[in-house]
């Protein structure tokens, strides 16, 4: 496995079906041996662009460049990329072995050497005794497997994955996704993620692409999605639960607080994380006063569900909340640095000015 | 909870349906196998067993051997043409082709004629001189054929015909399967460098298997099955050339009034149906991958 990835770098890619548009000018990059993730919620367009970016698809405007060239009207076969499906994709009336060396069978690479590089990834997957099964005779854990040798066997140095995790428990989901994680590290190779689940993108990446409708909402690396979301969609899509969101008047502020750039004049919003909330006493500022409603015991922490005087639901992730008790009127507070301001009107972020 | 249904009614629902079975299909198969063991009656003598004159019988008749090999012929050149077609129309109707509804209308219409039907516009299609046949011919300067007339040509004119009329009522088989061949698997293909016919051979034919099993059993079925066109077209002649082996059972049992060499007849042809049916499922199976 030679393997040193390709960078990646996508401009103003559109696609359109008929009259619909369902991208809108999506901008990202990736640099040689990264790992970038497409995060949204379904239909949000982020496997639509992977089908670009992979040649299956042609795209409406907008260029696509792997390792620097431009590969628009490439076709598919011809990009050097690999492609791992959601539901893997495998062929079913063909081996384990069949399945990893069809590529180099159309390719018509010499048998010694294929047998050489299958047995390297059987064994980088651990699918030894697994090779004469058929993939109907395998668990959902080991297709995935074999989906990723088939990847791998070619030293493709970049490799598209669309929702690859989603059909496996969550705890062999956990495996695999540490698993691919070391396989780009380990090999260089530049992947591309689709996915749906924020935990996911946040865990695995290098930068996360969210999208939402089509659209690039926020990107950059998992921390700075996580601490500083673009919009009030970044705030709650990141995060679980997802940031609070709550009305200016349901909250106290200090009086010298002023929403900054990016304030338009109307209302905001102010955005907390359920974990950065925290017990206060009644005057600090950033703080609200809630009744508990409801407390879900998750283990490590619990989820403790409060409504504010006004109707506002607010959830607390708090360590240890065996002393509460439901219908208890709180206060919980956060810092200045835990809260982020958006536009009423159209959900942006606002700075913090005083 | 169902309710009970009660022993009276039950045993009414399953006698209706099975004197049926019993009188349109059991019967007088058991009744065709007792035949094949007994002689002709005549007005003078009964019906008497003869145990298995009759099959030796089988074993001197000329007429049976070129109607066995007729058949043999038919059905080898049959089945894989109208196969071989069937998947080539159901791969162009599933095309992004334009049209593909007029195309499918057209490629089935042949199947929802009668054969009696069939075998009439056939009949103007293969008239010496003035059908369309002929008239392609002489355009291309070529003498005119007597397609039924002559004994090099009939035989084929009948499988043309069969062909033309099958091939329409496969492709809908295959049109099906091809429908439930996964998108994924065909592009997985594509990403590993297969081009359109490595696609087609690797991924797609695999998964027509089963269909191509289904198809082929029952395109053998009609092979021996389908002869209504012979008896409109041909009467099996000139010299036998065209007959078929039901054909030849229609003709010895109602022409010849022979009903004991009939139903021998009728035998050898379940036996040998039976035969080939097995061999298929056999063969075919063992290298086939059902989903």
């Amino acid at each position: 496995m030679s393997g040193n990835g390709v960078s990646l770098e996508v401009r103003d890619l559109r696609k359109s079906w008929g009259p619909v548009d369902v991208l809108h000018d999506v901008n990202f990059s990736i640099e040689a041996g990264g790992f970038l993730t497409l995060l949204g919620p379904s239909g949000c367009g982020k496997s639509t662009v992977l089908r670009l970016v992979s040649g299956l698809d042609e795209a409406s405007g907008g260029q696509v460049l792997i390792g620097g060239r431009d590969v628009s009207g490439v076709p598919a076969a011809s990009r050097n990329l690999g492609m791992v499906f959601q539901n893997y994709a495998l062929f079913p009336h063909m081996t384990v072995a069949e399945n990893i060396a069809y590529g180099l069978s159309i390719r018509k690479v010499a048998k010694a050497v294929r047998q050489e590089a299958l047995a390297r990834v059987a064994e980088l997957m651990a699918l030894g005794e697994l090779m004469d099964r058929k993939p109907a005779q395998l668990s959902g854990g080991q297709q995935q497997r074999v989906a990723l040798a088939r990847v791998l066997v070619s030293n493709r140095p970049l490799v598209l994955m669309d929702e690859p995790l989603s059909n496996l428990d969550a705890k062999l989901r956990a495996e695999i996704r540490s698993e691919i994680r070391s396989l780009n590290k380990r090999l260089g190779i530049t992947v591309v993620y689709v996915t749906h689940d924020q935990s996911e993108a946040l865990s695995m990446s290098d930068q996360v692409v969210l999208m939402n409708s089509g659209r690039v909402v926020q990107r950059g690396t998992p921390k700075a999605l996580y601490e500083r979301p673009a919009n009030t969609f970044a705030a709650s899509f990141i995060g679980t639960p997802p940031t609070n969101l709550l009305d200016a008047a349901d909250v106290r502020l200090p009086e010298n607080l002023r929403p900054g750039r990016g304030h338009d004049g109307d209302g905001w919003l102010v955005g907390v994380r359920p974990e950065a909330l925290r017990f206060a006493t009644g005057d600090e500022t950033f703080s609200l006063t809630a009744r508990i409603e409801a407390i879900e015991y998750e283990g490590s922490i619990s989820l403790v569900r409060l409504v504010a005087p006004s109707g506002a639901r607010v959830v607390m992730a708090h360590p240890a909340a065996e002393t509460l008790v439901e219908g208890e009127q709180v206060t919980v507070g956060w810092d200045r640095e835990a809260t982020h301001l958006f536009s009423k009107a159209h959900g942006g972020a606002i700075a913090l000015d005083e | 909870m169902n309710k009970r249904l009660s022993l009276g009614m039950a045993f009414v629902l399953l006698v209706l349906p099975s004197s049926l079975l019993v009188a349109f299909t059991h019967y007088p198969a058991v009744r065709a196998l007792a035949n094949s063991l007994w002689n002709n009656a005549t007005s003078r003598r009964p019906s008497r067993f003869v145990g298995l004159d009759n099959y030796a019988a089988l074993l001197e008749d000329e007429k049976l051997l070129q109607v066995l090999i007729n058949s043999g012929l038919y059905a080898l050149g049959t089945i894989p043409l109208a196969i071989v077609l069937a998947i080539g129309m159901a791969l162009l109707v599933n095309s992004r082709l334009p049209a593909t509804s007029l195309m499918r209308l057209s490629f089935f219409m042949p199947t929802m004629l009668p054969m009696v039907a069939v075998a009439n516009i056939w009949l103007f299609f293969y008239a010496p001189g003035i059908g369309l046949a002929s008239q392609i011919l002489s355009s291309m300067g070529l003498p005119s054929v007597n397609f039924l007339g002559s004994t090099e040509t009939s035989l084929v004119s009948m499988m043309v015909v069969a062909v033309w009329k099958e091939a329409g009522l496969f492709m809908i088989f295959y049109l099906a399967a091809l429908q439930t061949v996964p998108v994924h698997l065909k592009e997985a293909a594509r990403l590993e460098g297969a081009g359109s016919v490595r696609v087609f051979l690797d991924v797609v034919l695999p998964l027509l298997r089963p269909t191509t099993i289904f198809v082929a059993v029952n395109a053998l079925i009609n092979a021996f099955r389908l002869v209504d066109h012979i008896i409109v077209m041909t009467r099996g002649g000139p010299n036998n050339s065209s007959a078929l082996l039901l054909y030849y059972i229609y003709e010895v049992t109602f022409g010849h009034r022979d009903f004991a060499y009939g139903a021998t007849l009728t035998v050898l042809m379940v036996v040998i149906l039976g035969a080939l049916a097995a061999f298929q499922y056999r063969v075919l199976d063992r290298r086939t991958h059902y989903q």
